[in-house]
């Protein structure tokens, strides 16, 4: 067991995957001499050249068509988004391309690419730098989406989605790369369509994902000494839903809330409420409750910065009021 | 108004074919040609749908640049007017004619159509509806040739790849990133401008500051080459110059080749704004008359000759619509096929 920083730990799945299979390489803003805004890709240049950690010109839409092209002929691209937002410049390659071109193609190519970068709101940043794209991008058929939250998880998440065969939008947030954490000696890959259940409960099912599953966690503390036993998933897995792990959890606590840090309006906790309502409604002892960050740009004040995410406060009084049925 | 670009005084090209050479060109020509014929009289008889682009009097470029490529190895990208770049990339007639009409047996399984050819086999990447995503894709296979080559030490990896968009696209950014990536990097790519003059309704005078497009390849120290589009032996020179440099590992071309479509924007262009004695002008310099001529003249070729290919193109093209009526729909549980890499 070794204690190491969450973009460590997403470094080493890179350089794993990149020492084992020749066609893998990293493309984007400074992730070669620069090792990445947030250091993931630190010294890999050094090991790997040149071409392999490609630091490319500020031109996001090219740049992910470049991986897509390279995809469709045989390499498996990394692409780093230096911040998720800045991919929304990169809106038709993702969508149009690495999306639905396999399915236009009728199967002719494969579009084995990942990408990579911090998502979230961060502190203070404003808005366009706080941006939560899986939201924007849950619509687009053919890309699977993924979000890690702990080392642990990232290492085997980014594992796998680089061994795996579509493109795959791997989220990292902008304030959980200095997490600690041991992770076991030697490769592991983790499902990218698995949920993880965080803490297994009765009272009250709380679906999450990214940096919320911590803010959720610190409401937990509370909820535990407060005598409520809530079961705590994260989602990972953003598209596809994991609804084996919902599905057994809410047959079992009938109540269920959402925390998202994307914003309320189309986020994925509207997807996950239509989808409990189309497959297990009956099974429900109340509504959904859901907690979004606000349908505005992110502030750069702080105090309403923190007002737009949801706060840990905020979930220990939803929980309350669920577990109470006083919904 | 803004001033016309003239039109260059182009020499005959002095480029030499051999007689099998140019028969091949002629036909790949040919073929261009009376497949569009036969794709308007199918929409029309409401035989295939959607919006359809058709390529004739460009057929000189197509033919001129793929057949000096090696069809197959090398790698094609094309736009919404994909037709015949898929042909000349030889994409069978039968599965180009069976994906316009929504067909299993279609290059693209039906599930593409017309803006949305694809063939992994015959390593033509698309097929690209909107305008310039196509640059970034074919920059991408090129620069993975070179990743072959350089990083994995695969020296059969020479590849090159085409990159075939008009005049519209050049003011697109990807034209100019991708421009500039591929000859910062040295990738093996040419990128080939067919400047028909007309993005839809927009006149290229109307759309740019700089109507001369291979002037744009010089700020990214790349050649820049302007050719006549309606000369499949200039656009073969050039082009076989450019694939030469390219496969060497010297880097990118920009060719621009001036050419014309003889048909509205698509089918359901009503085609308003060009003006008659405009397309009478570009309709005299038919490149495939013109090649004809040429063919006859330096004795490379009979009258009959070029009527057999003429008659053996025309029952191509019938077998190809007959292939298509009789292929079978896709399957409706197959709706989800293709979706994911999983689903083989």
């Amino acid at each position: 067991m070794a204690e190491t920083l969450m973009f460590n730990a997403l470094r080493e799945a890179i350089d794993e995957e990149m020492a084992k299979d020749p066609t893998v390489l990293v493309m984007g803003e400074d992730v070669g001499h620069y090792g990445g805004s947030y250091k993931v890709t630190k010294d890999l240049y050094k090991k790997y050249g040149e071409l392999r950690l490609l630091d490319t010109p500020i031109a996001e839409n090219s740049f992910t068509g470049m991986a897509i092209g390279a995809a469709m002929t045989g390499l498996r691209p990394i692409i780093e988004g230096m911040n998720m937002g800045f991919l929304l410049l990169a809106f038709n390659q993702i969508a149009n391309n690495a999306g639905m071109l396999r399915y236009t193609s009728g199967g002719n190519f494969k579009i084995p690419m990942v990408i990579r970068g911090p998502g979230g709101v961060g502190r203070q940043l404003g808005a366009e730098h706080s941006q939560r794209l899986e939201a924007y991008f849950q619509a687009v058929p053919g890309l699977k989406i993924v979000a890690c939250s702990t080392p642990y998880n990232a290492k085997g998440l980014l594992k796998s989605a680089i061994r795996d065969d579509n493109p795959v939008l791997f989220f990292e947030h902008v304030l959980l790369y200095n997490l600690k954490e041991n992770l076991p000696e030697g490769e592991y890959y983790l499902p990218l369509d698995k949920a993880e259940v965080v803490r297994k409960g009765n009272d009250v099912t709380i679906l999450t994902y990214s940096r919320m599953r911590h803010h959720v966690m610190q409401a937990v503390k509370t909820l535990e000494k407060e005598g409520i036993d809530p079961e705590v998933i994260d989602l990972i897995s953003l598209k596809p839903l994991d609804f084996e792990t919902i599905g057994a959890s809410i047959r079992k606590t009938h109540k269920v809330i959402v925390v998202e840090e994307c914003m309320r309006t189309g986020g994925i906790g509207a997807e996950i409420i239509a989808s409990i309502n189309d497959r297990l409604f009956d099974e429900l002892d109340a509504p959904v409750i859901r907690l979004s960050s606000q349908d505005i740009p992110t502030p750069y004040n702080g105090t309403l910065e923190n007002l737009t995410i949801v706060q840990p406060y905020q979930i220990v009084e939803a929980a309350k009021k669920m577990v109470a049925l006083k919904v | 108004m803004v001033q016309e670009r003239a039109l260059p005084k182009f020499q005959s090209s002095t480029a030499k074919v051999t007689r099998e050479e140019g028969l091949r060109l002629y036909e790949d020509m040919v073929l261009g040609r009376l497949f569009e014929d036969k794709c308007a009289e199918m929409y029309y008889r409401g035989k295939m749908f959607g919006f359809v682009h058709l390529y004739n009097g460009q057929e000189a470029v197509s033919t001129g640049v793929i057949l000096a490529m090696r069809p197959g190895e090398d790698y094609v990208c094309s736009t919404y007017r994909d037709h015949v770049h898929a042909l000349s990339a030889g994409v069978p007639a039968r599965n180009v004619m069976a994906e316009l009409f929504g067909k299993e047996t279609g290059c693209s399984k039906g599930r593409g159509g017309s803006m949305h050819l694809f063939s992994a086999e015959r390593r033509l990447l698309g097929g690209y509806a909107f305008i310039g995503e196509g640059i970034p894709v074919a920059t991408g296979a090129a620069f993975q040739t070179k990743y072959r080559r350089e990083v994995m030490g695969d020296e059969t990896a020479d590849q090159v790849t085409a990159a075939f968009f008009g005049d519209g696209t050049t003011n697109n950014g990807q034209f100019f990133e991708c421009l500039n990536m591929a000859a910062l990097w040295k990738l093996p790519i040419i990128f080939v401008v067919e400047n028909n003059k007309w993005a839809i309704g927009m006149a290229h005078e109307r759309a740019t500051s700089q109507p001369e497009i291979y002037q744009k390849a010089s700020v990214f120290g790349m050649p820049g080459v302007e050719v006549d589009g309606m000369d499949v032996l200039a656009v073969r020179a050039v082009a076989q110059e450019a694939v030469a440099r390219a496969r060497a590992g010297e880097g990118p071309t920009l060719i621009e080749c001036l050419t014309y479509r003889f048909r509205g924007h698509s089918l359901a262009d009503p085609d308003e704004l060009r003006s008659k004695a405009e397309k009478e002008a570009w309709l005299a310099r038919d490149p495939i008359k013109k090649f004809a001529a040429y063919l006859l003249e330096q004795n490379l070729a009979s009258q009959q000759d070029l009527k057999a290919i003429e008659k053996k193109i025309q029952s191509v093209v019938e077998d190809a619509v007959q292939f298509a009526l009789e292929s079978p729909e896709p399957k409706p549980e197959d709706l989800y096929k293709y979706v994911f890499a999983e689903d083989e």
